[in-house]
């Protein structure tokens, strides 16, 4: 409930900001957009900062789909829905550029609220990169690597709640250096395809860029455990981590700066 | 290998492809959907069969099961038709929309000893198990009443264009959201033997309702009260929960935790001790095989791939259960309709005329 108010969002920003955590991780939710909005006007404040964005805000499509379907939510969420009427008509040959034109134009419509502003690494949710991976619609991976390393000059990023097929796909689509994140914790919550084992012999064997969210397992693990064991993993590059007040930040960034050794 | 077909392509469809497909013991061998540019776009990125017809897919691609995830009008006769051809058959909820199809469809399983298995994901939820194995222990005594909720943001506005929609297609929040804390209900109580003062409310929609209340009466005098909405707009999503009373205690149980108080822990199972116990979802919660949108979801379609491959014609959310389902809601929407004006203010009935007397003003 506290962050129905935008200036709590801000406020719990800014004491990041001042810890010297630089980077906003966050969805493409309309709300996103006001803060984005919000630091756009204050360009000295927030000289340093940089979002990755994760796109799509699944649940606007979910719920999308649920009333217009597929088809529907898609031409709801596109800059001009006209363009795909007649693809979308039965009966009409699939072409390859169709679809890779429908994902660039989505991706273009979730970036919109970040013009002008820093996006070094930008995400594909894991609810999506999950759903194309069992599909096994390996391409679509490779489509919008090329798509945000081409028009955003940023890295590709994508979340997982399963590390190993993911890479080994990553791999044979031939997306090199992949920044991916994923829950790695001492518990192996949420860590499926093999656990803490196989995650920590993705770490070793794959070249990637690995980001650790989840490090406390929804609470399950105590703090100072956590970021002990996270820290000693190879080849991590950083810890994503939610938080919710000033005090959380500065009690975890204190653990982090004990525990990492670059 | 198990070899799997698909059997529509919608939100539901395409989630229960994806994480079946990434199953280590399955194949999906082939889709069947209406929609041919969705067709030519999975047949081109990912090469599987696609056909457009049920039964052409069934003759042609050796099936050893089929997962049915279209709008709830057309389960029946999917359903009886894969199960003709022998195959085994995981069907999304509500199974069928009239009991009597649901039970025909029960036996017909049951006697080619086919395995059967229906969408109730939650009895796949860590806390909602938990809730079972509290009641099965006896933990909080008797039970009184149980409150099932559930609220999400499907429609908030008066319009929508897809079957969810039209009450005639099964849709409407009745289906698509009571049938889930329904089912829960009936997996701790049993099939009630009766429903009252159900109401089924209209928020946005016009053809369907937005919102389910009703109270389930066991013949023990056990109730359970039903409050549905799928027109909240404070949900970022789907939440269910669960309240039970009883005589030695009261357990709250949702998605994320399993909150149990008891007067006496002697009954309840290891670790539960007097008053306030917490027992959260990454304690309760099995690691799956793949995950995509909440374990539950793959954990089911786990069970049913073990099941098939055990030969386990009975088992969870087996048709004979979802079945109990399909009776409660027919029965809600009978007491719907049901004439109720006899009680209204100011005009109380007297006790010789019984509850439900049929209007009769002179």
């Amino acid at each position: 409930m506290k962050f129905q108010d935008l200036s709590a969002v801000i406020d719990v920003l800014d004491a990041a900001y001042d810890e010297g955590i630089h980077t906003f991780m966050c969805t493409t939710h309309d709300r996103v957009g006001e803060i984005v909005d919000y630091m756009r006007t204050k360009p000295e404040r927030y000289a340093e900062q940089i979002f990755y964005p994760g796109m799509p805000y699944a649940h606007k499509y979910a719920n999308a789909m649920t009333e217009d379907g597929m088809v529907g939510a898609i031409k709801r969420f596109l800059p001009d829905g006209g363009l795909l009427d007649a693809a979308f008509k039965g009966g009409m040959s699939v072409a390859k550029k169709d679809i890779e034109g429908i994902t660039t134009l989505l991706i273009d419509a979730e970036m919109k609220m970040f013009q002008g502003l820093p996006t070094p690494v930008i995400f594909l949710q894991n609810v999506v990169v999950d759903l194309l991976l069992g599909l096994g619609f390996k391409d679509a991976f490779r489509i919008f690597a090329d798509h945000v390393r081409k028009k955003y000059n940023a890295e590709p990023g994508f979340i997982t709640m399963n590390l190993p097929s993911l890479l080994e796909v990553l791999k044979e689509v031939g997306v090199e250096n992949p920044v991916v994140c994923s829950n790695i914790n001492k518990v192996g919550f949420r860590m499926s395809g093999g656990g803490v084992a196989a995650y920590e012999k993705a770490l070793n064997e794959y070249e990637f860029q690995a980001i650790a969210m989840s490090v406390f397992a929804s609470g399950a693990i105590p703090p100072r455990e956590a970021i002990e064991w996270v820290c000693k993993l190879p080849n991590l590059k950083s810890i994503v981590f939610g938080a919710s007040s000033r005090a959380n930040i500065h009690s975890t960034k204190i653990l982090v700066d004990e525990y990492w050794v670059d | 290998m198990i070899r799997i077909g698909m059997v529509g392509l919608g939100k539901m469809g395409l989630s229960h492809y994806s994480m079946v497909n990434a199953h280590p013991d399955v194949e999906v061998v082939a889709v069947c959907d209406s929609s041919a540019y969705l067709l030519g776009l999975l047949n081109r990125y990912t090469g599987v069969e696609t056909f457009n017809d049920m039964s052409k897919m069934l003759a042609q691609s050796k099936l050893d099961a089929v997962i049915i995830s279209t709008p709830s009008v057309l389960h029946a006769q999917m359903v009886k038709t894969a199960l003709d051809a022998g195959v085994n058959v995981f069907c999304e909820k509500p199974f069928s929309l009239d009991p009597s199809t649901s039970r025909d469809l029960t036996e017909l399983a049951r006697s080619k000893k086919l395995v059967t298995q229906v969408g109730y994901h939650y009895r796949f939820v860590g806390a909602f198990k938990e809730v079972k194995r509290l009641l099965d222990s006896g933990a909080i005594g008797k039970v009184s009443h149980i409150l099932a909720e559930a609220y999400g943001p499907v429609v908030l506005k008066p319009k929508g264009s897809t079957w969810r929609s039209k009450k005639s297609e099964g849709g409407g929040s009745l289906y698509d959201y009571a049938a889930h804390p329904i089912d829960l209900v009936n997996w701790y109580l049993g099939v009630p033997s009766e429903v009252r003062g159900t109401i089924l409310g209209q928020v946005f929609s016009k053809e369907t309702d937005d919102e389910v209340f009703s109270t389930m009466v066991w013949p023990d005098q056990t109730t359970a009260q039903l409050s549905v909405s799928w027109s909240d707009p404070s949900q970022r999503k789907m939440s269910t929960k669960i309240t039970v009373f009883g005589s030695n205690g009261r357990i709250t149980a949702d998605r994320q935790e399993c909150q149990t108080f008891l007067t006496d822990a002697t009954a309840a199972p290891e670790g539960y001790i007097e008053g306030w116990n917490v027992r959260y979802t990454t304690d309760l919660t099995d690691e799956v095989y793949f995950y995509v949108r909440g374990e539950e979801y793959s954990a089911q379609l786990d069970a049913f791939v073990k099941r098939i491959e055990g030969g386990e014609v009975e088992g969870q959310n087996s048709f004979g259960s979802a079945t109990g389902a399909d009776e409660v809601l027919a029965m809600m929407v009978a007491d719907a309709n049901r004439d109720y004006t006899g009680i209204a203010a100011g005009s109380a009935p007297q006790a010789d005329r019984g509850l439900f007397r049929r209007r009769t003003r002179s």
